[in-house]
């Protein structure tokens, strides 16, 4: 069961899904026209694996590791079947520098030895099944293939593993997960957080947003690794990704993002099979860098495409159809892969920690999140990111809808943020939250009797959410500055619009109008806060609305 | 490649016919996807797929239907190949039916070379960014959803709403600006009535272009089957005419919801579970497999760019066929009843369209550097216009502030002089005019989306000072 095989003449790559008696059937992840019946199906006996060591960073695979470069070197623009060809690149040279010594005990996780690919310092790792006493390490160029170090029992150790794809690499155990994944985009960040190690889901309809929101994700968060899945996408999308990676720059290391990236990309068009696979792969590589002690981000565009790949092959298969024609086992295989992220203590005698946080895309078919991936997403994900239709029809971006959405993480990564400084953000949060429902219940009324029914009190809450809307929730994607907002300036901006409330509220309370406020300066303020990229800047917009309320107060 | 075989295998065991479906026993060394004729008992002839294989069983789709097929005299031909189209240069300026035969009685054409329909997936390594901005003329198009070169943009019409009139209006006046055009547009048409298609044909005849169009013409009458391979075929000469012999191609495809309805067929005869409204669990593959093959490639200079048009069914977006479309192409513009009621021409519903690919295409040195700023802020106070018009039927215009009215003012007059555009040609430049225009309707501070010194360089108020 699930042993890769070759079939036909052209050695097509397959996998075996189903064993009945003397019949075995095979997913084949390439087209399968022109097969004739009686052709022969060779088993290679070990099951889909991918090839892990140095050089997978900046690298682009399709759904079964084979890198697409080569692909292309050998088929041309289009991508011909039966083509085989290694994940790692076996000819190339590297500087291994051992840390372990001879006589060392060593163990499956340990580490013996670095290689620098690109800024990141790659640990090699004994092989999770491997343990014995150290007879011969040295450092020099080696490739892949050779062994770095020899055992007394005479196992050699190579810089490449090799890890079957559908098996979860061991680790030591889990802890939750209690730091904050900062993405620098404010509805995440400060609204809706997501722990690293955790898991967070985006469903909307098409044009909400989803793609745009995991690039974003992939180019700002403060992984040390971003895993990239392009499952059952666009093409062009991928080559947007891959023309701009390159030039962008991670603005902690100052390193071009490719270089801590590795992308897989099994458009809408390439083989299902291979789609089903490429979810596996991926984060099979993330986790052996989080074995490494990393930080990996896995965003997966999108997991309804995954599904829906099952589907077919579970059509295919006569099987009987659950909700909506999608296997029965549907819920258990999602909830298998969401539970492969994690904060983990790794392998190994030195107890590194290292994590896996999957943010996976939803494409409900239109738009209805009443639908079976959706739904069983919803009961694992830790963070329910809703994109909007309406929102997105108003170019309201990123469209998440702040009613809808949650974070299961808030509670436990309030302690990063007290240590990390911002002691009242869970306050200013709930504040937030209070308002923005406040809204939704206002504009109730104001839909059934007109804004000027209103007392003014409520007023002034309708024109601060219109600031926390526009000014803070919308973040563009494109800006120079503000596409990437550091998590002190996104505290600085919400402190801001909040203090701007508080001030309003207290100077009505005196009996100053409200539109008398509004006339103050402040609103043309508030709205260019996010094109500063100096925080004190924001800072001294506090003191402003200080001043200037009080003033008001004289006047009259 | 693998070898085609010179050895033709014949056999007359079709043992059960079903709607398009054929069965033939007794067969070896079929293989799947293959191509086969069947020779009626009358002499007919028919081509079919075979789309099953078992031990001695082949399942055969008849792309010209099944009628006449009988149990006793009926022979099938096995070809050994899957399905090809010869292709050439000389097919611009030719009709051609939904396989790629013939059909404006005029002489075969000569093959430079002949193809497999279902093509090869693009590398997505190999794809180019598509960065070329297409200026079609329209206003809703260019500045607010613009389209670029080796995008696929579809169209998503209602019964009755001038999609054709649209794509048409495209297809003539699109060009790619400061540069010599050598373009062809291959035109497929998918149960289509015979109006329709004359239309376009007599468009592109009025405009001088016909001799650099392909048309494939299955229609309302023709057999549902062939609608297939259809757009296989036309994307197959499309994908030669672009990267052989380095054309820009437009591919505008019409009506996909047909398409659609024929896979149901098939798939409703060959017994599959159906997923959403009877439609295959497997259509987003299939759609993709057609939509993808839109782009452009690295160190090739041809493209292609979809224009597909759909009907929604009752108007529906979230029909399985929009609703896949949607999750596959890149944008969507969608026409809308009401504003075609309100007599905007062409109707374009703003709200829901979107181009993902349009930061590609704009921006200084493209278009303007206001461009996205303007798109965005028209975009904001349009939506806002338009929330305020629901307010406005319930509690009376009277009772919205001024800024409000200004607002609704603004949406009204967006429609009326932005969208609506009849015939006319505009160039960016005016339709970003008429945006500044418009704009200039709101006071200064609303415009937010826009950077302080864009409107002091474009403004109609700091211009004409």
């Amino acid at each position: 069961m699930y042993d890769v095989v070759k079939v036909g003449p052209e050695e097509l790559n397959g996998e075996i899904i189903r064993l009945d008696g003397d019949f075995a059937v095979v997913q084949v992840y390439e087209d399968t026209s022109g097969l004739k019946i009686g052709e022969a199906v060779v088993n290679t006996a070990t099951p889909l694996s991918v090839e892990l060591g140095p050089g997978l960073l900046s690298s682009i695979y399709d759904g079964i590791q084979r890198p697409l470069p080569v692909l292309m070197k050998k088929s041309g623009s289009f991508i011909s079947r039966g083509i085989s060809v290694p994940g790692l690149d076996k000819e190339k040279k590297w500087e291994f520098v051992a840390t372990a010594k001879m006589g060392d005990r060593v163990s499956g996780g340990d580490i013996i030895g670095t290689v620098k690919e690109f800024h990141i310092e790659h640990r090699i790792m004994v092989s999770p099944n491997v343990s014995g006493t150290i007879k011969e390490i040295g450092s020099g160029a080696f490739t892949v293939e050779e062994p770095v170090c020899i055992l007394e029992d005479g196992t050699p150790v190579t810089m490449m593993q090799r890890w079957p794809v559908r098996r979860g690499r061991p680790y030591r155990t889990k802890q939750d997960p209690k730091l904050l994944l900062v993405t620098g985009q404010r509805v995440f960040d400060s609204i809706f957080p997501v722990a690293k190690g955790g898991t967070a889901m985006i469903p909307g309809g098409f044009g909400t947003g989803k793609t745009v929101a995991e690039q974003t994700l992939a180019k700002w968060s403060d992984t040390q690794i971003v895993v990239y899945i392009g499952c059952g996408e666009r093409g062009n999308e991928m080559t947007d990704v891959l023309s701009e990676f390159p030039e962008l720059v991670d603005p902690r290391t100052n390193r071009p993002l490719i270089q801590r990236t590795i992308l897989i990309a099994n458009t809408s068009n390439m083989p299902v099979a291979a789609r089903e696979a490429s979810i596996y792969t991926g984060i099979t590589m993330a986790e052996y860098y989080r074995d490494m002690g990393y930080d990996v981000a896995l965003m997966a565009d999108s997991t309804s495409r995954w599904g829906e790949a099952l589907r077919e092959v579970s059509g295919r298969l006569e099987e009987m159809p659950g909700e909506e024609g999608y296997p029965a086992y549907l819920a258990t295989r999602l909830a298998a892969f969401y539970e492969r992220a994690g904060r983990v203590v790794c392998l190994g005698s030195d107890g590194r920690v290292g994590s896996i946080t999957v943010v996976g895309a939803v494409s409900p078919p239109g738009g209805d999140f009443s639908e079976p991936i959706t739904q069983n997403t919803l009961r694992i994900a830790g963070t329910f990111w809703a994109l909007d239709t309406s929102l997105a029809y108003r170019r309201h971006f990123p469209s998440v809808n702040w009613i809808k959405s949650y974070s299961l993480y808030l509670g436990s990564i309030q302690d990063w943020f007290v240590t990390s400084g911002l002691v009242d953000w869970k306050e200013m949060r709930d504040k937030t939250m209070y308002l923005l429902q406040k809204e939704v219940e206002l504009q109730e009324i104001v839909q059934l009797v007109g804004p000027d029914a209103l007392p003014e009190s409520e007023k002034a809450i309708l024109e601060v959410t219109r600031m926390i809307r526009e000014d803070f929730l919308q973040q563009s994607a494109y800006h120079e500055i503000d596409s990437f907002c550091p998590l002190e300036k996104q505290y600085w901006m919400l402190k801001v619009i909040l203090t701007f409330y508080d001030r309003t509220s207290e100077a009505m309370g005196r009996g100053v109008a409200l539109n008398k406020i509004l006339k103050l300066p402040l609103k043309a303020e508030i709205g260019r806060m996010k094109e500063h990229a100096e925080v004190e800047r924001i800072k001294s917009i506090i003191d402003e609305i200080n001043k200037s309320m009080a003033t008001l107060a004289v006047e009259r | 490649m693998s070898q085609v075989s010179l050895l033709t295998k014949e056999c007359k065991a079709v043992n059960y016919v079903s709607g398009p479906l054929i069965f033939v026993q007794y067969v070896k060394g079929v293989s799947f996807g293959e191509i086969a004729r069947i020779i009626l008992p009358n002499g007919d002839e028919r081509t079919g797929q075979v789309l099953d294989i078992s031990k001695d069983l082949a399942v055969l789709q008849v792309f010209e239907g099944t009628s006449g097929i009988d149990n006793e005299d009926t022979r099938v031909r096995f070809t050994g190949q899957p399905p090809m189209i010869d292709v050439s240069i000389d097919m611009l300026g030719r009709i051609f039916n939904g396989v790629g035969k013939t059909r404006d009685g005029g002489p075969e054409v000569i093959q430079e070379v002949s193809l497999d329909i279902n093509g090869m997936p693009i590398n997505p390594y190999a794809r180019d960014k598509p960065a070329d901005f297409i200026q079609t003329g329209m206003s809703a198009i260019d500045a607010l959803n613009t389209l670029v070169r080796g995008q696929k943009l579809p169209i998503f019409s209602g019964a009755g709403l001038p999609a054709n009139k649209l794509a048409a209006q495209i297809a003539r006046q699109a060009k790619v600006l400061g540069e010599e055009e050598n373009f062809a547009v291959v035109f497929v048409a998918m149960g289509i009535t015979y109006k329709e298609a004359s239309f376009f044909m007599s468009d592109f005849e009025k405009t001088g272009a016909l001799e650099r169009v392909v048309f494939f013409m299955n229609l309302a009458d023709d057999p549902t089957i062939e609608r297939i391979a259809t757009p296989r075929c036309a994307l197959t000469v499309a994908e030669y005419l672009a990267f052989t012999h380095n054309l820009q191609v437009l591919v505008i495809l019409t009506d996909m919801t047909n398409y659609c309805e024929a896979l149901r067929e098939i798939s409703t005869a060959r017994e599959e579970v159906p997923g959403r409204r009877g439609y295959p669990g497997y259509m987003y593959t299939d759609l993709a497999s057609i939509y993808e093959r839109a782009g452009r490639i690295k160190g090739k200079k041809g493209s292609i760019t979809q224009l597909p048009i759909l009907t929604m069914p009752d108007d529906d977006i979230t029909h399985p066929v929009p609703d896949l479309t949607g999750y596959i192409t890149e944008g969507q513009i969608v026409l809308s009843r009401d504003l075609y009621r309100r007599g905007a021409d062409p109707p374009i519903d703003v709200l829901p369209c979107l181009s993902r690919l349009m930061n590609l295409g704009i921006g200084p040195g493209k278009t303007r550097e206001d461009h996205r700023n303007v798109a965005d802020q028209l975009y904001a106070s349009y939506a806002y216009g338009r929330d305020l018009r629901r307010l406005v039927a319930i509690v009376g215009e009277e009772a919205l502030t001024e800024m409000d009215k200004k607002y609704l003012k603004f949406a009204d007059e967006f429609e009326k002089k932005f969208i609506t555009q009849g015939e006319e040609n505009r160039n960016l430049e005016q339709t970003m005019e008429i945006g500044w225009d418009l704009m200039s309707m709101l006071p200064e501070e609303e415009l937010k989306r826009i950077k302080v010194e864009y409107i002091r360089k474009y403004h109609p108020a700091y211009r004409k000072r």
